[in-house]
């Protein structure tokens, strides 16, 4: 996909240009405010991922200007500043998501990527299907190979989180965000157990196991090769 | 001392610039200038009254001669009337009689000279006039109140009383008028100088002690007298503002200490690490490690980094997103359904015991996200520190409605802290010796009690008897308070 990075910092713009572009996407860099604003409002772009602290002009400003005419494009906001005020700052003036720095690159990819399939016009899909795995939004009952799966009502939405962003990489602070709405780093792997108690009810017994730990990034709910 | 003798009267002129500016002497100047003519109007009052008074008693005087020289003559005719008059006329304290035939040459009586028109009585009291007296000692000018008689026969006679006493009256009183302006001039100037000097120096005094603040020395403090004045108050309260100043520096050192330390050594060790994969024989299986130790490390970093600017912002409060109404309970629910089964597998029983209360019984003003951070840290420190050594650890979780307070405890089973290290554990990067091999930033509850604090709850560290209970009482939202309505 067609990814614009506004970063002023020329190693972190070299080195996640780089990276963006060996997972596979396009990049387009602007390295202050009034290019990254020109890029926004010239060309067409899946993400953009606006550093907060510019020269020349406010990345937030950058953002309010794009939703001023109606530029829907997801925008993840990165900064220094990681606080919680901050947070709701950058979601208010727009911002799709809030990265604070210095971040691991594999979460800045999981949450670009998982912006973009949000942005991505699909119809709203009542169930979500994963190999023989199959999750229905309306009724709460997921099923493995039509046998039904009793899950806990956190665990009905780890899944329905991980099944939404199939077959993409979920990161732990991702998972606390959208499942339990808390935005803090924990300290302990609460996650980690979380997802192995799904992981049992779900994968257990199976020859075919759905959830993978991506090491160091998170988790991804995919279709096994065969 | 050449330059100091030349600086003596100007820093005096200075001064006495300076104490013109100051309220105090302003108001002594005002409260002098309002006594003065207070002083004046009673004085003039008093004393226009008293000469009234006065008057009154010579038209007394002065009609009673009159109509006893009218009955006089009535009774015995002009030569009786003659008598009575000279009689009157020489005694030692007489005023003024004076008998005139019809074509107005003297008769009798003690005057000499009389001005035009002294026997035109154009009104019916008496008035003044300026004459000539003989007097033991020859004759005297005199000014008296007249009033005068015709007789039926054409003579004419002229009563009147000296106003000399009342002259007399009028030059004491004017005497003392001068000695009270005087006396006020005198106290009002004491007042003044005292005033002012007294405020100069009290003045001076907290600049002396402010610059010496200023050059660093933040022990010293305002001397307070004891009088329980404004400057006595003012200095309680500058001394008082000294203080925290004081303690917020000592914070704030202690802090770059630890910082300095807790900070610099992962960080000399992050380079060790790096230094030592690159020496020796090259090996990618070695730098791999290396690398992922190196990445490893510097997220404790970041996380410490974080930690303590979170701190930072919640303890300086002002910046944070606005307060709304949390319910803890539900935040308490929450957290420990996010710690249930991490606590179930370090073999722990994760209890939950919420009172039976009402949504708005449990609700108080403030963070969710801070609340929530606050009660995890200690989920996670009665996780790592709260174990037993005999048995499988117990952790609490426990949410209380008490009157108009809601607490929220979390208590574990394991080995507490000692009385003595309850309020160090507080403070930032405070690590007891018997979690120093656990993994920690020693941050955790100083961030707990900044929360705490943000959200005007107390804090309490108790003995569990077994164990630790920390409880966090939060003031509820009251119905109706600013933050309600969006409940």
């Amino acid at each position: 996909m067609r990814i614009l990075l506004v970063e002023d910092d020329r190693e972190a713009a070299t080195y996640l240009i780089k990276a963006l572009r060996e997972a596979g996407h396009v990049v387009e860099h602007a390295a202050d405010g009034d290019s990254g604003a020109h890029a926004a409002e010239t060309a067409a772009f899946d993400v953009v991922v606006m550093d907060r602290m510019l020269p020349k002009r406010d990345g937030l400003g950058i953002v309010q200007e794009m939703r001023g005419r109606g530029d829907r494009t997801p925008v993840l906001v990165l900064s220094a500043l990681g606080q919680v005020d901050d947070r709701v700052e950058g979601l208010r003036a727009g911002g799709d998501d809030y990265l604070a720095k210095p971040y691991a690159f594999s979460e800045l990819l999981a949450r670009v990527e998982a912006l973009a399939r949000r942005h991505a016009p699909a119809e709203v899909e009542t169930t979500y299907r994963v190999a023989d795995l199959v999750l229905d939004r309306l009724s709460h009952t997921v099923t493995r190979g039509g046998e039904e799966i009793v899950l806990q009502p956190r665990e009905f939405r780890l899944l329905e989180f991980l099944m939404k962003n199939a077959g993409q990489v979920v990161t732990r602070t991702m998972l606390l965000e959208n499942v339990w709405d808390y935005h803090f780093d924990p300290q302990t792997n609460v996650i980690d157990v979380h997802m192995s108690r799904l992981r049992s009810k779900v994968d257990k017994g199976q020859d075919r196991p759905l959830l993978n730990t991506v090491r160091g990034a998170g988790y991804m709910i995919r279709e096994p090769a065969k | 001392m050449i330059a100091r003798r030349t600086d003596a009267p100007e820093r005096w002129s200075h001064r006495l610039a300076r104490a013109w500016r100051t309220t105090a002497v302003r108001l002594s100047v005002i409260y002098f200038v309002v006594f003065t003519v207070f002083s004046l109007f009673l004085v003039v009052v008093v004393a226009h009254d008293a000469a009234r008074v006065m008057t009154l008693q010579l038209h007394a005087a002065i009609d009673a001669d009159v109509e006893a020289l009218d009955e006089q003559y009535r009774a015995g005719g002009l030569m009786r009337l003659y008598d009575a008059l000279e009689d009157r006329a020489r005694r030692p304290d007489a005023g003024l009689f004076y008998l005139v035939d019809p074509s107005g040459n003297p008769v009798a009586g003690n005057v000499a000279e009389l001005p035009p028109g002294a026997f035109d009585d154009t009104e019916d009291e008496p008035r003044p006039i300026g004459y000539v007296r003989y007097d033991a000692n020859g004759p005297v000018r005199h000014v008296a109140l007249v009033r005068s008689l015709v007789l039926e026969n054409g003579f004419r006679v002229l009563v009147g009383r000296d106003l000399g006493e009342r002259d007399r009256f009028r030059v004491v009183v004017r005497g003392a008028f001068r000695a009270m302006v005087v006396m006020l001039l005198v106290l009002g100037g004491a007042t003044w100088l005292f005033l002012s000097r007294r405020v100069l120096k009290q003045i001076d005094q907290v600049s002396a002690t402010s610059n010496r603040i200023v050059g660093g020395d933040l022990s010293g403090r305002l001397v307070v007298t004891g009088t329980g004045d404004e400057f006595d108050r003012l200095a309680v309260a500058l001394n008082g503002m000294l203080d925290r100043i004081g303690v917020l520096m000592k914070g704030l050192k202690d802090v770059s200490d630890n910082v300095a330390h807790d900070l610099k050594t992962p960080l000399t060790r992050l380079r060790n690490r790096a230094e030592a994969a690159l020496s020796g024989q090259p090996d990618p299986e070695r730098w791999r490690e290396a690398l992922e130790a190196t990445i490893e490390e510097s997220d404790q970093l970041i996380r410490t980094f974080d930690a303590l600017l979170m701190i930072a912002r919640v303890e300086a409060g002002s910046s944070l997103a606005a307060a709304a109404p949390v319910d803890v309970a539900e935040v308490a629910r929450e957290i420990a359904e996010l710690y249930e089964p991490v606590a179930e597998d370090a073999g722990a029983a994760l209890k939950v015991t919420i009172d039976d209360l009402p949504p708005e019984a449990t609700t108080v003003s403030g963070n969710r996200e801070l609340l929530g951070r606050a009660l995890s840290n200690l989920l996670d420190n009665a996780l790592k520190y709260g174990r037993p050594d005999d048995r499988p650890p117990e952790i609490t979780v426990a949410v209380t409605g008490r009157r108009d307070r809601v607490v929220v405890s979390v208590a574990d089973d394991g080995p507490g802290i000692p009385e003595a290290d309850r309020a160090r554990v507080l403070d930032r990067f405070v690590r007891l010796e018997a979690s120093r091999n656990a993994p920690g930033s020693g941050l955790g509850l100083s961030l707990v009690a900044a929360i705490a604090q943000h959200h005007g709850a107390g804090l309490a560290l108790l003995d569990a008897a077994p164990g630790l209970k920390i409880e966090i009482d939060f003031p509820r939202l009251a119905v109706g308070a600013p933050g309600a309505a969006h409940a």
